[in-house]
């Protein structure tokens, strides 16, 4: 049982910054490693919404901060939970690019110790994006999507 | 040495497992935070932590004059990824061989 509220993940991948913002924010990618879909236009102030590919809402928020392809801040709130601020979390995903590679640092903040979203993102994160590496890396993503 | 290689040393070391264990209990400590619970002195807690950034499993974030350590599991998810995942395919092909045999199957 974690007691975290901010965790934090770094991968590298062998591919480039622009591909991995689209494989963040473009469904027709997303469905493919991820099993769900981030919806939105990308601006900052703009909604945003997780979707299963049946378009069932499965997380809610507003695009903070949008800088293709190197950062995109979201918040992130359970559908049921989204009018209340004080259940909104923070995610932020860094695009770095490197020499032949990217460094992504994927935070998650503001997250309640030991609540359900907390414990579900937290299994959730290492697998999304172990199957998004894979995905760019080899075309092959890691099959563990979400549902 | 390799990322894979990186990551087994980093976690071959009984006292780095603990500050790993320690960090997916609580993210966020400081190297004084983390000393002070181990037995060990500033300087090895230092170099563990300096073995565990080079392998990606700890990421390091500065707040302030402070600098925050976190786990980062991902590494280590990706090698139970690689590894579990081919002993899974083998595990279940020999049970299906035993299984053709115990019925008479032809092989």
């Amino acid at each position: 049982m974690t007691t975290a509220t901010e965790l934090h993940y770094t991968t590298y991948i062998r591919s480039t910054a622009e591909k991995v913002w689209q494989a963040i924010t473009t469904p027709e990618f997303a469905k493919q490693y991820w099993g769900n879909v981030n919806v939105s236009d990308w601006k900052a102030g703009s909604v945003w919404k997780h979707q299963t590919p049946d378009g069932e809402t499965r997380v809610v928020g507003t695009v903070r901060e949008a800088i293709p392809p190197r950062r995109l801040v979201l918040s992130w709130a359970a559908p049921d939970e989204a009018g209340d601020p004080g259940r909104h979390s923070l995610v932020t995903f860094a695009i770095e690019a490197l020499d032949g590679m990217v460094r992504l640092d994927v935070t998650h903040g503001d997250l309640i110790a030991g609540s359900q979203m907390a414990q579900a993102v937290s299994g959730g994160w290492p697998r999304v994006l172990s199957s998004l590496k894979s995905f760019l890396e080899t075309g092959i993503p890691l099959g563990l999507g979400c549902h | 040495m390799s990322d894979s290689d990186l990551v087994f040393k980093a976690l071959g070391d009984a006292s780095r497992r603990r500050i790993l264990d320690r960090l997916r209990e609580e993210g966020g400590l400081t190297l004084g935070q983390l000393c002070d619970e181990h037995d060990m002195t500033r300087q090895a807690v230092s170099k563990h932590l300096a073995i565990l950034e080079a392998a990606n499993l700890v990421v390091t974030v500065r707040r302030g004059r402070e600098k925050l350590h976190f786990l980062n599991p991902v590494p280590i998810h990706d090698i139970a990824m690689r590894w579990i995942g081919s002993f899974q395919t083998n595990h279940l092909e020999a049970l299906s061989r035993l299984k053709h045999a115990l019925q008479g199957d032809p092989p």
